[in-house]
């Protein structure tokens, strides 16, 4: 029997940028907050010193701020038909752990979806009819607008001090921004960083080819800012270490730097870390939701009450809590009934490295930052008529190199042997006049009826809960679409001179072994049908009104973009729809 | 006009009143509804930080208990909450009086001057009969506390007849006629209820207060406190009555920002003053000369110089910046602080090991922090960093050797951060 702690008005599942956004908005509201998270507190000037932060092997190789797969992890198979085996090592992506999330560890590049993008079925059936669309592709709406999102958009992009170059003023095109962004309702807080040799090469040669190229909008700042909640943010240094690590500068966009500090001295918030939600409680009419379990780290069970329940946990472990707190119909592939679990998507990456003469060519790869980076948005999303080309969905593409760290940046030409003296001539001889995208070809990845998560059946983690089963491969369309893509992209890095190309498609099957991105989305997504979706407009489950599920989890399909400005808007949205609807008449907030 | 509105307020709640006069049994009681006195009170205890020492962390507030670390061992704060028994409830009037402005006790003896009642002396009886009606205001604490834990032979009370003989001098605050309104009452906070000096001015070999180096910088609890006089380069001379004023409200101006035993007086004190009284601190100790050390910068071609450039470069510049000027309001700027230059390089050399975390206020709520590097750094490199920072960009400050920074590591070795 669980001990059971005071009440509270709302409980906060999960503590990364969509609990730290709900809880700041709700404590505003007046209402008494606490949140839960799994992993510990983590602080920016204890927990990422540039001392050592900028250690490699201890961060970006032995993963050192991600869950540890011991304490929880799912199962993976590409096919219906294959027994899933579980993750014991995280590859593919990267889970994240700990106050701030992967708010953390990111690289902070901020993008917005096109507007398109939020009615994809529509537009893409319209523009080239249903049956240019792959059978078993099950593509949805939001059930939301770019123009209504937009000023959950501004707000967290003033959050964050973003800086960017905006390309579309109140539907005014702006000249070196990105010309098919939708219309934003005023100029980034901050102007663009600064770019460095070969990202600035990038851009003239998509120029030089009739491209409109632009830099990338980043949460790595250009310069001072204070955002309003009177929270500073230093410039950025350009040291190159974002992604996999703790920024120290107060210069990346995070929880820790633009949020918490704030939040912290409000009486009316707390927070509880090293505590793991096992399940959200129901009342017997399973239709309200009563708080949630939880087992701290003695392995005691605490249950904490709230008259509202926010589930903002990684997107993952939104779509687990679902399942095992039996919130939602588990989504079957066969019969295609059921929402929990539906529509799971991830991100189609690839990339070309190019080579250069290293007489002519020093790009002083060590300035960088996580979303430095010159790109283009011709291939994205239905910014091009894909009629020809037999597919849907696309991506940005850009030199977005972060950094020349040691371990992972000894790249040689096709052709050079693996190992031995010329290996290691080669990595010296190329380490300065290599551009090494990472991902250089940042592609949308569509929802279909077998890719999905689901409880499985063999393996359980250590509360003797089953742990959840991903099935997912790639289709022919994001196969098609990445050749295309890529070999656009390599035009480009020929174009800015390389004298020879590593052209790194994405191919069948799914890889869970390779890191891509940590962009996974979808399984509780949002729409305007429960029969489809788990949730509805503003993230409310249509089962129990007094559960939002944030994050990207509510995705239906996964545009050309990176997720993180989206799923922080959608935080913003939903904590509107609370504070200006639920609370003031809780139960659901639109009818079906 | 004010004043008449009170009393009317007063007259009209004079039912509940005798209730609740028949319910205390203190034997000098103000008046639990003199909204003007208690309200005055409350604000002097701000202005006198007695929270700071007589509270435990996360425990009641004003119930004692409180370890005050001098130079002669620790003296336990009391519990000065208005319970009968432990705490200061049946104290009268006049002994609470005789123990904030004299240092003496109900029963003769003498208070040691961890508690500052030099400096209190300069407040009038009203000022504080006003703290007393406050005091009276807050909720009774039962925490029984043993004040004294000194060693032999400060533990014997009596001593302290000859301490205040050298040191102690009664009468309150005269304001000077040719200053302004404005200078006198800065003078009058810095010098009493604020008790500035109790740590920024030097003390003898007897924990009295060196007259002739006012203001001028000690060490303390393993941290020097600064110059704060108008010193050009170890103390507020580069700063603006203003730069002073946002100091002490927010703990932060675009030069630097508070940390260790200033921070915890700007979020208990400081930052709750009026702007008023913010500003006439920072009047008043611009007023104040400072004293023409004639230090010399060491020369940039020094061993010491050199290496400390490198490692400057290397591991401070990403906050500070090359030109050591940081970001305002965020990194404070090494190149314009006078705490980095003082004479004692204790404080400078501690943040470097230990890190320090900057006060966080309601106006300036980021809080940022200083990691440590005494882990990475072994002495003679903490010496050479500082070195470079003590006489860099038109700085000057004698040189520190490794000694001085093994000597601030053993020390604070054991301390709480």
């Amino acid at each position: 029997m669980p001990r059971r702690l005071p009440k509270k008005d709302v409980v906060i599942v999960g503590f990364g940028w969509t609990g730290a956004i709900m809880a700041n908005e709700l404590t505003d509201e007046g209402l008494d907050v606490i949140a839960i998270e799994r992993g510990p507190w983590r602080d920016a000037p204890t927990d990422f010193p540039p001392s050592y932060m900028q250690d490699e092997l201890r961060y970006r190789v032995r993963h050192e701020l991600f869950l540890r797969p011991d304490q929880l992890t799912f199962t993976f198979r590409n096919r219906m038909n294959q027994a899933a085996l579980p993750i014991r090592s995280w590859g593919a992506f990267m889970p994240p752990n700990g106050v701030g999330g992967g708010g953390v560890h990111w690289n902070a590049e901020m993008w917005r979806f096109l507007p398109s993008d939020f009615v994809l079925k529509t537009h893409l059936t319209e523009r080239y009819g249903a049956s240019f669309l792959p059978e078993d592709m099950t593509i949805q709406d939001w059930g939301i607008t770019y123009d209504e999102l937009e000023p959950s958009y501004d707000r967290f992009e003033y959050l964050c001090g973003t800086s960017g170059t905006a390309g579309n003023i109140k539907g005014k095109i702006q000249e070196g921004g990105n010309p098919f962004e939708g219309p934003r309702s005023r100029a980034y807080p901050t102007p663009a960083q600064a770019q460095p040799f070969s990202h600035t090469l990038f851009g003239n040669a998509a120029r030089e080819l009739g491209y409109k190229p632009f830099p990338q909008p980043s949460g790595n700042l250009s310069q001072a800012y204070t955002n309003p909640l009177g929270l500073r943010m230093g410039p950025c240094t350009y040291c190159g270490f974002c992604e996999w690590f703790g920024c120290s500068n107060y210069s990346k966009a995070s929880p820790q730097t633009t949020i918490l500090p704030y939040l912290v001295r409000k009486p009316n918030f707390a927070l509880r870390d090293k505590s793991e939600v096992v399940r959200i409680n129901l009342d017997r009419s399973g239709k309200r939701a009563t708080g949630v379990t939880f087992v701290d780290s003695s392995g005691e069970e605490w249950e904490q009450q709230a008259d509202l329940v926010i589930l903002s946990a990684f997107a993952l472990f939104n779509v687990q809590l679902l399942l095992h707190s039996n919130i939602g119909q588990p989504y079957d592939p066969v019969t295609n009934t059921g929402v929990v679990g539906r529509n799971y998507t991830h991100q189609t990456m690839s990339t070309v490295n190019g080579f250069f003469d290293n007489k002519k060519f020093n790009f002083n790869p060590f300035i960088a930052s996580g979303a430095i980076g010159m790109c283009i948005d011709e291939f994205n999303g239905d910014n091009f008529d894909h009629g020809p080309h037999g597919f849907v969905g696309g991506g940005y593409m850009g030199q977005v190199q972060t950094g020349a760290r040691p371990i992972e940046s000894t790249l040689v030409p096709p052709g050079t042997p693996k190992w031995g003296a010329d290996w290691k001539k080669a990595v010296k001889d190329n380490y300065l006049s290599t551009v090494k995208p990472g991902g250089g070809v940042h592609g949308s990845f569509y929802a279909y009826r077998d890719i999905y998560l689901d409880l499985d059946p063999a393996y359980k983690d250590r509360f003797g809960r089953p742990l959840m089963r991903i099935t997912m491969d790639l289709k022919e369309n994001e196969i098609k679409q990445n050749k295309f893509l890529t070999d656009k992209f390599a035009e480009i890095i020929k174009a800015m001179g390389a004298e020879k190309l590593a052209v790194q498609y994405r191919t069948a099957p799914y890889d869970i072994t390779v890191y891509q991105t940590t962009h996974l989305n979808g399984g509780a997504i949002m729409g305007t049908d429960p029969k489809t979706s788990a949730l509805n407009r503003y993230l409310q489950s249509w089962d129990v009104p007094n559960l939002f599920v944030l994050g990207a989890s509510a995705f239906p399909q996964n545009p050309g973009y990176n997720p993180t400005l989206t799923v922080g808007a959608l935080a913003f949205w939903a904590a509107d729809a609370i504070r200006s609807q639920y609370l003031k008449n809780p139960g659901r907030l639109v009818d079906a | 006009m004010r004043r008449k509105r009170y009393r009317a307020g007063f007259l009209g709640g004079v039912a509940i009143l005798s209730l609740a006069a028949m319910s205390s049994a203190r034997a000098d009681d103000s008046d639990p509804q003199e909204f003007t006195q208690i309200e005055r009170g409350r604000y002097l205890a701000i202005t006198s930080d007695c929270v700071s020492c007589h509270t435990v962390a996360g425990a009641k507030p004003f119930a004692g208990g409180r370890a005050i670390e001098t130079p002669f061992g620790y003296i336990t704060a009391p519990n000065i909450t208005p319970d009968l028994e432990t705490g200061i409830g049946a104290w009268s009037d006049e002994a609470f009086d005789a123990a904030v402005r004299r240092g003496i006790r109900p029963n003769g003896a003498r208070l040691y001057p961890a508690m500052p009642y030099n400096a209190y002396a300069k407040m009038s009886r009203d000022d504080v009969q006003a703290i007393r009606a406050y005091l009276n205001s807050v909720e009774p604490a039962r925490n029984a506390v043993v004040a004294n834990t000194l060693p032999f032979p400060f533990n014997i009370r009596a001593t302290m007849r000859i301490w205040n003989s050298l040191y102690f001098k009664e009468g309150e605050f005269k304001p000077d006629p040719t200053k302004s309104a404005v200078w006198n009452r800065g003078a009058f906070l810095v010098d009493g209820p604020a008790h500035c000096g109790a740590c920024h001015t030097p003390k003898t070999f007897l924990g009295g207060d060196r007259l002739d180096q006012y203001l001028q910088g000690s060490y303390l609890q393993g941290w020097s406190a600064p110059d704060i006089t108008n010193d050009r380069r170890v103390g507020l001379g580069e700063w603006t009555v203003e730069d002073v004023a946002t100091y002490l409200k927010s703990g932060h101006n675009t030069i630097t920002a508070a940390t260790g035993p200033m921070a915890e007086a700007v979020s208990l004190s400081t930052s709750h003053m009026t702007d008023e009284d913010t500003q006439a601190i920072a009047t008043y100790l611009k007023s104040l000369p400072g004293k023409d050390s004639g230090d010399k910068p060491l020369p940039a071609d020094t061993g010491t110089m050199t290496a400390g450039a490198a490692i400057y470069r290397d591991q401070c510049s990403a906050c500070h910046g090359i030109e050591g000027r940081g970001v305002p309001g965020l990194f404070p700027s090494v190149a314009n602080s006078s705490m980095v230059r003082s004479k004692d390089p204790t404080t400078a050399i501690r943040i470097v090991l230990r890190g320090a975390r900057s006060v966080g206020t309601s106006k300036e709520p980021t809080a940022p922090g200083m990691p440590s590097y005494g882990w990475q750094l072994e002495n003679g490199q903490v010496a050479a960093v500082l070195n470079y920072i003590r006489n860099s960009w038109g700085g000057a400050a004698p040189a520190i050797e490794a000694g001085d920074v093994n000597r601030v590591r053993s020390d604070t070795a054991s301390r709480p951060d």
